[in-house]
């Protein structure tokens, strides 16, 4: 079989194009599977998905939104919209208006409760407020557990406690 | 350790043994972490990316668990030996590319590898037999909490663990399983439970092939979301919902078995025989015949294999392995008669 592309080698990949529930079958050579693969890759990624998503919930106008530029690494937000990953780690912050709405979008939330790092930089917490987050953790699993047994005292109990240890920490000032 | 050390020798994740082996073949936790106060790999310059290499380097050398491993420049190895590497799902298609400041740290049994200067500086990955995403959390805690007594991560009290890309901030952890589901594929049950499972927060994807279409009846679940939920929550999650599918093709593994007897050993026999006389043979057809002998072996339908034979098969007939076996570059067609040649050879 000759390839559809160049229809001078023979055909050894075999591809499969679903557009719009569309099928298309697709024969060629090694060569042109792979100009065709690296064309895929551009057309599509998740940076795209992500740049649909990277507008949410902002009420400045999006042009000015695109200048908003991270201080510590140069980057823009229309940067992070163009290829949908971050310049370093100050872009979180750099950015937060429009972080916090997105990552509510993608993952259901903008909260961390997990696993808390031994040492981290000044954007982490400090010592007892590292404590104070491993007993958050440990109360908001409490927490979950409490309410799937239907021990809605307890629940109630360990809410105030959680949002207690909470606002503890944002008067602190350092925690983000 | 040497990619050709790698080729003579088992990987831990392909013993084929371990929880519910038969239906689940791998399970892989992987974290994404970076190091404060330099910017991430896409986007730092070349003095930065080489300090990175060098920080993750000394500070692997002082961790128990990755004492024996090998670090590798990315940069020295051959492009056959980049793409072995990826083969073995020790590291990404993408650190393959581009790979001048990359690196790659892989234990002697191929449990552990670390990309560095992947898209975040570190992502570490840890490899099971069978469905024990348990394990594979315990191993990667311990070599995280090592890391993070030595590197300073690039943490936030309320984001959690800073990433490049924002789908993996938070816990930064991407637990994944590797499924074997052919009966629920045969019965045509699967499109239904794709269906249920990407409702429930959870990615499905075939292995190979693409779009629609999963060559060798294999898909891979894995977390969507990484923040939100402690790490135990989110390897408790899939657990859940892929104990529920391992049941539903166990059964239905069952059930063909008592109704379509004579069907399903015709299938496997025929997958069998070809293998075991064919001289040309694509990777397509290599993994839709693997599969059938999978399930063989699991039925006790074929008596003269093991699971650790065929799982080493869907490896060893990729094509950076059949060039390596072979010692040269192979094009196409020379790599569909290796292929074949191996799968006789081992067939015998």
């Amino acid at each position: 079989m000759q390839c559809d592309s160049c229809g001078k080698k023979e055909a050894t990949v075999h591809l499969t194009e679903i557009v719009n529930e569309k099928v298309t079958k697709l024969h060629l050579c090694e060569d042109c599977a792979k100009a065709k693969g690296a064309e895929m890759e551009e057309h599509f990624g998740l940076s795209d998905l992500l740049a649909g998503l990277a507008d949410l919930g902002s009420s400045v106008s999006p042009e000015a939104v695109s200048a908003v530029k991270c201080q510590s690494c140069g980057f823009t937000y229309q940067d992070f919209k163009k290829v949908g990953r971050f310049g370093c780690s100050e872009c979180y912050e750099a950015f937060r208006k429009q972080i916090d709405p997105l990552l509510k979008r993608i993952h259901g939330t903008n909260r961390h409760i997990g696993k808390v790092p031994l040492s981290t930089g000044p954007a982490g917490p400090v010592p007892e407020e590292k404590k104070n987050l491993q007993d958050i953790k440990s109360l908001k699993s409490l927490l979950e557990k409490a309410i799937q047994s239907e021990n809605f005292e307890e629940a109630a109990r360990l809410r105030d406690s959680i949002r207690d240890m909470e606002n503890k920490n944002k008067s602190g000032g350092a925690a983000k | 350790m040497t990619p050709d050390d790698l080729l003579r020798k088992d990987s831990e994740w392909l013993r084929g043994t371990g929880p519910n082996a038969d239906i689940v073949m791998s399970s892989r936790a992987r974290l994404a972490r970076n190091i404060d106060k330099i910017p991430f790999s896409n986007w730092a310059n070349k003095v930065q990316l080489e300090d990175i290499l060098v920080q993750v380097k000394e500070a692997s050398d002082e961790i128990d668990f990755l004492k024996g491993s090998t670090f590798f420049r990315l940069k020295d190895l051959s492009e056959v030996d980049r793409l072995l590497l990826v083969e073995r799902h020790l590291m990404s298609p993408e650190h393959a590319k581009d790979v001048e400041y990359k690196g790659l740290i892989v234990d002697p049994k191929e449990i552990v590898s670390i990309m560095v200067n992947e898209e975040d500086h570190l992502r570490i990955q840890v490899l099971q037999s069978g469905m024990n995403l348990v394990e594979c959390w315990r191993i990667i805690d311990e070599i995280d909490t090592a890391f993070s007594k030595v590197l300073p991560y690039a943490f936030s009290a309320k984001w959690g663990y800073l990433t490049a890309c924002p789908t993996n901030a938070g816990t930064g952890l991407r637990c994944s399983l590797m499924l074997h589901l052919p009966a629920l594929v045969f019965s045509g049950q699967i499109s239904k439970i794709l269906q249920a499972i990407s409702k429930l927060g959870l990615n499905i994807r075939g292995l190979y092939g693409e779009g629609t279409e999963a060559t060798g009846n294999i898909f891979q679940v894995s977390n969507q979301s990484s923040m939100g939920m402690t790490e135990e929550d989110l390897n408790d999650n899939i657990d859940r919902v892929v104990n529920q599918t391992v049941s539903r093709e166990d059964a239905t593994r069952k059930s063909l078995l008592a109704k379509s007897r004579e069907a399903l050993v015709d299938r496997v026999s025929r997958a069998y025989g070809t293998l075991k006389s064919a001289h040309i043979i694509s990777s397509t057809e290599t993994v839709m015949l693997l599969s059938a002998i999978r399930l063989g072996v699991d039925l006790g339908i074929v008596k003269n294999m093991d699971r650790k034979m065929v799982n080493e098969l869907f490896i060893l007939t990729q094509p950076a392995h059949l060039q390596k076996i072979q010692g040269r570059v192979l094009t196409s067609n020379e790599r569909d008669v290796k292929r074949a040649d191996i799968i006789r050879e081992r067939l015998k």
